[in-house]
């Protein structure tokens, strides 16, 4: 018996490069692009570039570069972007204190990890000391579905 | 719908100094229009200062912390600075990112920023000071 | 678990058995759901009606059969009903139904099914019965998933809808004066209400030109420290683009609440009237009250 009401399903994920600051502009585009592709609202769609552009900076500035990986998802009614962050820069030993506002250990406002997890639905950092860092982020439209899975 | 910006020009009329910020900026583009506003106005003095972020779709906390440091560094030349035209989702976002730029003055488009140098060339308070409280919504 | 050949091949058969059947049986099958309440209570426009609906689930049921795609939700036979049954299942829940209960009712119509299809096959053997009958009945179990789901994702595009709409009657923005705006809040503020306020008193800010912006929580029951956050983020907002809110309607209880709890409503201007804030935001727009006149007057 297929269960089709409740698969993921996912769009072909994109993949950009995070070398320069030239890339985050990329970056801020692709989101926007996908954002507006799952229908988000306005407020969403800016709230999701948002999170995308500190995020990627995180990775650029602290990780020394990465890439961030982009899938729209579909769960029954509901649309998702879900977008990964990924680096092998010297990781991140204390994130609790990453995550607080007001740390910052790049000359920042210290607002870019704290600040975008505000803005997003779901947040989730996966760091060791020496190998690197991952962030997912996903953004729901529609509501956030009482089974998340796509985290 | 996305412009990239090279190069943001710093337009001069009278004493006030109109910066017209279109589409999205690449950081290093945004420290330089911070460079050349201080510098029209070492160059030549100005009692006013406006940055049009109506184009603006995406405010992150950089750009945000490059709006403030214009501010606060044109104060610094006695300059006022005023940020005009914030779309409503630029606004929702950064008070949610916990960007609230409460030392940074604000209008609803150029038209008013000019009206509001006119009328009050110098505030009567700046009571968060100029360097800006980045106040921090917790949820 | 093996399954032979002469198993699949039994399968398919009885699939197919059962798709004949209910060809053959098409008009009595349909004669009987037609009476059954999840076809007479949709269909109210003459029996007929209803029995037309019955035939064309039948013949869905029927073309799957043939397929030999009695477990698939998928199966292409099902699409051409799709939103017939959306629509069925929807009149149901409208009723008060519950996905459960609407499942119920399709379920209820295999029996009329499994009569006809025992009569259609008298003659065969027992083993053959046997096959036909377990493939109506997981045929039947589809089409009850099939509906099942449509009510799920139809109900939930309701709730959705109905949810904003409500969203959007209840927090109407007005506007007082050139170049004042007012939010009348009543009712409880929740996060996704004091979002669609926080967005259409903005809005409102670009479309007015507004430089004042007052937020009436006169009808707001009480105010925690959620509200008063909700009520700051607007206040925060509004002052990026360069508005300045008010809040009004604070009554002493209120008052009494925030200073309780400690609430710090920081640099936010408020009064305990909508008219003190409609005079306060005309006083910063410069317009006065002349001690004669009948009506405002600008200076």
């Amino acid at each position: 018996m297929t269960t089709t009401g409740t698969d993921t399903h996912r769009g072909s994920p994109t993949c950009l490069p995070i070398r320069s600051d030239m890339d985050l502009m990329w970056i801020r585009q692709e989101v926007r692009r996908l954002a507006t592709e799952a229908q988000f609202s306005l407020v969403q769609q800016t709230k999701l570039v948002t999170a995308a552009s500190e995020l990627a900076r995180n990775t650029l500035v602290h990780g020394g570069g990465g890439h961030m990986e982009a899938t729209v998802l579909n769960e029954g009614v509901h649309t998702a972007v879900r977008l990964v962050f990924a680096d092998s820069g010297p990781g991140i030993a204390d994130v609790d204190q990453a995550m607080s506002d007001g740390y910052t250990s790049g000359g920042g406002l210290g607002l870019g990890l704290g600040g975008a997890r505000r803005l997003v639905h779901d947040f989730r950092l996966d760091s060791e000391p020496g190998r690197g860092t991952t962030i997912t982020v996903v953004m729901w439209h529609g509501g956030v579905p009482p089974t998340r899975q796509a985290i | 719908m996305w412009l990239p910006q090279a190069h943001v020009p710093v337009l001069r009329l009278d004493d006030v100094l109109l910066v017209a910020i279109q589409g999205d900026l690449q950081d290093k583009n945004a420290e330089r229009l911070q460079y050349d506003v201080l510098r029209h106005i070492a160059d030549n003095p100005a009692t006013g200062v406006v940055i049009d972020i109506s184009s603006v779709e995406v405010v992150d906390s950089f750009l945000g912390r490059v709006l403030a440091e214009i501010a606060a560094g044109a104060g610094l030349l006695a300059a006022q600075t005023i940020v005009a035209g914030m779309r409503p989702t630029v606004a929702i976002t950064l008070v949610e990112l916990g960007l609230t730029l409460t030392g940074l003055r604000t209008a609803l488009d150029v038209q008013s920023a000019l009206r509001m140098l006119r009328e009050h060339p110098a505030p009567a308070a700046r009571e968060h000071g100029e360097r800006g409280a980045y106040d921090n919504d917790r949820d | 678990m093996r399954v032979s050949e002469q198993q699949i091949g039994d399968e398919w058969s009885s699939a197919s058995q059962v798709g004949q059947a209910l060809r053959h049986r098409r008009e009595q099958i349909a004669q009987r759901w037609a009476d059954a309440p999840l076809f007479r209570t949709v269909f109210t426009v003459s029996r007929d009606e209803a029995v037309e609906a019955c035939k064309a689930v039948l013949d869905a049921l029927a073309e799957v059969a043939e397929a030999g795609r009695v477990e698939d939700v998928d199966a292409p036979g099902f699409f051409v009903v799709r939103e017939q049954l959306a629509r069925m299942s929807a009149s149901r829940a409208r009723t008060g139904l519950s996905p459960a209960q609407i499942a119920g009712e399709v379920a209820a119509l295999r029996s009329s099914a499994v009569e006809h299809l025992t009569a259609e096959l008298e003659q065969e053997p027992t083993a053959v019965v046997h096959g036909a009958l377990l493939a109506l009945t997981t045929l039947m179990g589809t089409l009850r998933l099939v509906v099942m789901e449509t009510a799920l994702s139809d109900g939930a595009e309701l709730i959705n809808r109905q949810r904003q709409q409500l969203l959007e009657v209840a927090t109407p923005v007005i506007k007082l004066w050139d170049g004042i705006v007012a939010v009348p809040l009543i009712g409880t503020l929740d996060s996704a209400r004091s979002q669609v306020v926080m967005e259409s008193l903005l809005e409102a800010i670009v479309a007015q030109q507004a430089k004042y912006a007052i937020l009436d929580i006169t009808g707001v029951p009480t105010v925690d420290s959620l509200v008063a956050q909700h009520l700051m983020k607007t206040v925060a907002a509004a002052r990026l683009m360069g508005a300045e809110c008010v809040v009004s309607g604070v009554r002493p209880a209120i008052a009494q609440t925030i200073v309780q709890l400690g609430l710090d409503l920081g640099g936010v201007v408020t009064r305990a009237t909508l008219a003190d804030a409609l005079a306060f935001a005309l006083r910063g727009l410069g317009v006065g009250f002349g001690p004669t006149s009948q009506g405002a007057v600008a200076r």
